[in-house]
């Protein structure tokens, strides 16, 4: 009797759990619940003082911005805002308001709302305005009411409920569009004010944040908070059945926090959610042969080959940043080393940003021209330190080492002697890249917004920067034409300008050679239906439906 | 006893600040830090240094540690920067703690429930197929490191079966009150039963895969344990006084054959802790090793201070637990 007991051992236990345990995962299921496995943990509630994609992917589901971006695309199209004008010398906009909008709390959207939360914003103070805070403001607006910084706010006028009136210090290219970043969502007046949203303080090395960004965010948007339970790693969104436009398909929407990307991928495998992002582009063609639905975003990112003339003064020469320009095969990384979908980038920003042009330097591959380049600049033995990062995968560079291997080996094969230099991406590599330590590396960008001044303007439009073209000849130059081409209000003319750049910045000035635009995926289960993929990946859940 | 113990929680204590000195010196010394983290990948110099100059990070080193352990010593460890920004580093801990408690617990119970009787039976019945299997399965259990086994455990009963959860605690969306963090019981206490049982199938196979070592460690110093008791003097003493078979084996066999397996229990404990890093990682648990994991990674110098040194406390703690039912086990110890 005791053997036969021990015989079946654990086996048995394991056998009378799994054979009561062949039944959903998921628990009760109504049916219109939608669950998505986040990468990473939101880390509060209220755009204003968030930076980052895994906030934002949960606070776009809540709330709305005078202004937001097509269905699919990167266009400017109304949103909270259904019109709007400027003034002739692009200091003065005046937004038309849609009206019977209300907050998730019952507050009315009107003008005064709208200037409310201007005026929040501007009127930051102490740890508010840490750029690890209030960073889209400053990138966007400058500087706070009465400090040191110029602002380009200057005034939020509500004429009447229906018309709210923003003056600027200047003209900007960035306007309207920056305002549909999610930072820049319009926020209940009266739960911001209740939940004391602008108490946060620095603690220890970092920031608590406020009562209202952990669990009181209020917007306009077609879902609203239900919960962020941290013991499970979840948040969990309903819908806003007062919604003003299409009400959201789904009851539910929740974000499961599942950090590791081959996690993600054995979740959907099972059933415990119904979509992930940032699948592994290795992954793609088997999740589709599983009937998967792999959604290719449309890139809206650039990857590029950083050169700092910091520290090694051969880089400091146009010909040498040539030489490495016509020494690399970027087709070649393309097809190898990136994702189906992955274009060779010809610009700093993919086809769809203003100003963009093909009529520009192409530094096609060519090794021996890379050599004589070299020779010419008297660098023949050229040695460059090439930094790559690890730790880290990012939407445009899905496999650092892949492609620091194929670079490097082109690099060889024109007599460039490289010495590989590897850092975590939060250990060292991206506080030392941006010093401008680091010779030549990798980085790149994923727009925010369309804006030429989102990408370039971002990475030259001050000679403080991971390039170090302070010393430059040009730096100086390359900085303030960006800035004039930013404060042009004529359209026309500020694209001509923009295009103008990009001509000069891939043939007279080269800081950095662009690599590649790639496509992140996003992938779900056969049954969730109608999910707008977003070239920003900021995609809105209101439109998708479960259909089993 | 009481001076035993008095003289254990000093050893806690000392092991406690020394370990925090370390500790805090080591996580300043690695590059990068949490403003890397905060800032985001396009920060200027200049913000840099202005963010560095507002957590206090530019004071020197013994400056930033005595504000930390006034800080400290109210419980307030700082806020997390990249496992669970913006909460409280104390409020990650405590909410994570019960997870891993709750897996290692289950996967201690399920490697002592099994490899104690196991053992037993295999050495009762030495060179026996029983014994041959057991040994085979500990040595599988020692040499496969555990996340292979929880891949592969996941792979066949959460992929190609579908008949267990492939990941988490308890299934998204499900509604359950979490009072103590503890899923099993607070569904229990809740009479939630649905929640209990989702958050007890989610446990089952990152459990079993945590228990494989603690199982072979347990199973083989049982049976080599009850190998050399069987033959002591004192056993052939109390067969030979017509002592009933059942006496024997659980008075004289068993529980002398214990003490070594319970002292091992406890260092397994330890172990478990470590295991738990790579299981809650493969599984998704969000628990203290996650966090552990996550912390490296994103540089949280607040998570990892309070998780380190809280585990430690505990590793220490349980230590001085097992020690004390030793002792009580073995009343020889408690007059020495």
């Amino acid at each position: 009797m005791g053997r036969r007991l021990v015989t079946v051992g654990l086996t048995a236990v394991l056998a009378t759990s799994l054979s009561a345990c062949v039944q959903s995962q998921r628990g009760e299921d109504s049916g219109q619940t939608m669950v998505f496995g986040a990468p990473g943990a939101p880390a509060l509630f209220d755009p204003f003082y968030a930076s980052d994609g895994e906030t934002f992917r949960v606070t776009r589901q809540m709330m709305e911005g005078l202004v937001g971006f097509e269905s699919g695309g990167v266009e400017v199209e109304p949103e909270l805002a259904t019109d709007w004008t400027s003034s002739e010398d692009g200091t003065k906009w005046t937004f038309q308001l849609r009206e019977g909008v209300k907050f998730h709390d019952g507050t009315d959207f009107n003008a005064e709302a709208v200037c409310a939360n201007f005026e929040r914003w501007y009127n930051q103070t102490g740890t508010g305005q840490s750029s690890a805070l209030s960073y889209y403001w400053i990138e966007t607006f400058g500087g706070f009411a009465g400090g040191d910084e110029p602002s380009l706010f200057s005034s939020c006028e509500a004429s009447d409920p229906t018309t709210a009136v923003i003056n600027l210090t200047r003209a900007t290219s960035k306007f309207p569009a920056a305002l549909g970043l999610d930072s820049f969502s319009m926020q209940s007046p009266t739960a911001m004010k209740e939940y004391e949203a602008d108490k946060v303080v620095a603690k220890g090395s970092g920031f608590e944040y406020s009562e209202y960004a952990r669990k009181h965010p209020t917007g306009t948007g077609p879902f609203q908070f239900d919960s962020y339970d941290q013991n499970n790693q979840s948040v969990v969104l309903h819908r806003n059945d007062d919604y003003w436009g299409d009400k959201a398909n789904l009851d539910r929407l929740i974000f499961k926090v599942i950090s590791d990307e081959s996690v993600r991928k054995q979740e959907l495998l099972s059933g415990g959610i119904d979509g992930y992002d940032f699948p592994n582009p290795a992954d793609l063609d088997s999740l589709r042969q599983q009937d998967f639905n792999v959604q290719v975003r449309e890139p809206f990112n650039v990857l590029y080959l950083g050169m700092s003339q910091k520290n090694n003064p051969a880089l400091r020469k146009l010909k040498v940043r040539k030489a490495l320009a016509y020494a690399i095969n970027r087709e070649n990384l393309v097809n190898a080393n990136l994702p189906g979908g992955a274009e060779v980038a010809n610009l700093f920003y993919p086809s769809s940003v203003d100003g963009y042009t093909e009529d520009v330097a192409k530094y096609s591959y060519d090794p021996e021209k890379a050599k004589r380049l070299l020779n010419e600049a008297g660098h023949s033995d050229l040695t460059i330190e090439f930094w790559w990062p690890t730790q880290v995968t990012r939407p445009y560079m899905p496999d650092p080492r892949g492609i620091f291997n194929s670079l490097a080996g082109d690099m060889r094969k024109a007599g460039i002697n490289v010495e590989p230099v590897s850092k975590p991406w939060n250990g060292g590599y991206i506080s030392d890249a941006n010093k401008g330590d680091a010779e030549v590396f990798l980085l790149g960008w994923t727009g925010d917004y369309n804006s030429p001044d989102n990408f370039i303007g971002t990475f030259f439009g001050s000679t403080e920067n991971q390039f170090y073209t302070k010393p430059a000849p040009w730096g100086e130059e390359l900085a303030n034409r960006l800035d004039a081409a930013d404060k042009e209000p004529d359209p026309t003319k500020r694209e001509r300008m923009y295009t103008e750049i990009n001509r000069d910045l891939k043939s007279k000035y080269l800081p950095a050679v662009p690599l590649s635009h790639s496509p992140p995926a996003i992938v779900t289960a056969p049954h969730v239906k109608g999910l707008v993929t977003s070239p920003l990946t900021a995609e809105e859940f209101a439109s998708v439906s479960i259909e089993k | 006893m009481l001076r035993y113990t008095v003289r254990r929680l000093g050893q806690l204590l000392i092991v406690t600040v020394v370990l925090s000195v370390l500790l805090f010196g080591w996580l300043r010394a690695l590059p990068g830090g949490p403003v890397s983290a905060l800032l985001g990948e396009r920060a200027t110099e200049e913000s840099r240094a202005r963010l560095v100059q507002q957590l206090g990070l530019d004071q020197p080193l013994y400056v930033q540690y005595w504000k930390f352990m006034q800080r400290a010593i109210t419980g307030d460890f700082g806020v997390s920067t990249g496992v669970q920004p913006g909460t409280p580093a104390m409020e990650v801990f405590l909410q994570r703690m019960p997870a891993t408690l709750e897996l290692s617990v289950l996967a201690l119970l399920l490697a002592v429930a099994v490899g104690i009787p196991l053992g037993y039976f295999a050495a009762r019945r030495q060179g026996g197929w029983l014994d041959n299997l057991s040994i085979t399965w500990s040595l599988i259990g020692v040499a496969v490191p555990v996340f292979f086994l929880a891949f592969l455990l996941k792979y066949v009963f959460a992929i190609e079966f579908g008949v267990l959860p492939a990941s988490g605690r308890q299934a998204a969306g499900i509604d359950a009150t979490h009072a103590t963090g503890f899923f099993v019981l607070d569904g229990l206490l809740t009479t939630e039963w649905d929640a209990a049982w989702n958050a007890l199938i989610h446990l089952l196979l990152p459990a079993i895969a945590l228990s494989t070592i603690p199982f072979a460690v347990i199973f083989r110093l049982t049976r080599a344990s009850v190998l050399d008791v069987v033959e002591e003097d004192y056993v052939r003493t109390a067969r030979s006084k017509g002592l009933g078979a059942m006496v024997v084996r659980g008075r004289h066999i068993l529980r002398n054959a214990m003490l070594p397996v319970v002292t091992t229990i406890g260092l397994q404990t330890g172990a478990l802790l470590s295991g738990a890093v790579l299981t809650e990682q493969v599984f998704n648990i969000p628990g203290i090793g996650q966090a552990l994991s996550l912390g490296f990674q994103r540089q949280d110098y607040a998570v990892l201070q309070v998780v380190i040194l809280a585990t430690a406390m505990v590793y220490v703690l349980v230590n001085l637990l097992v020690d004390l039912a030793y002792a009580a086990i073995d009343p020889r110890l408690r007059t020495r």
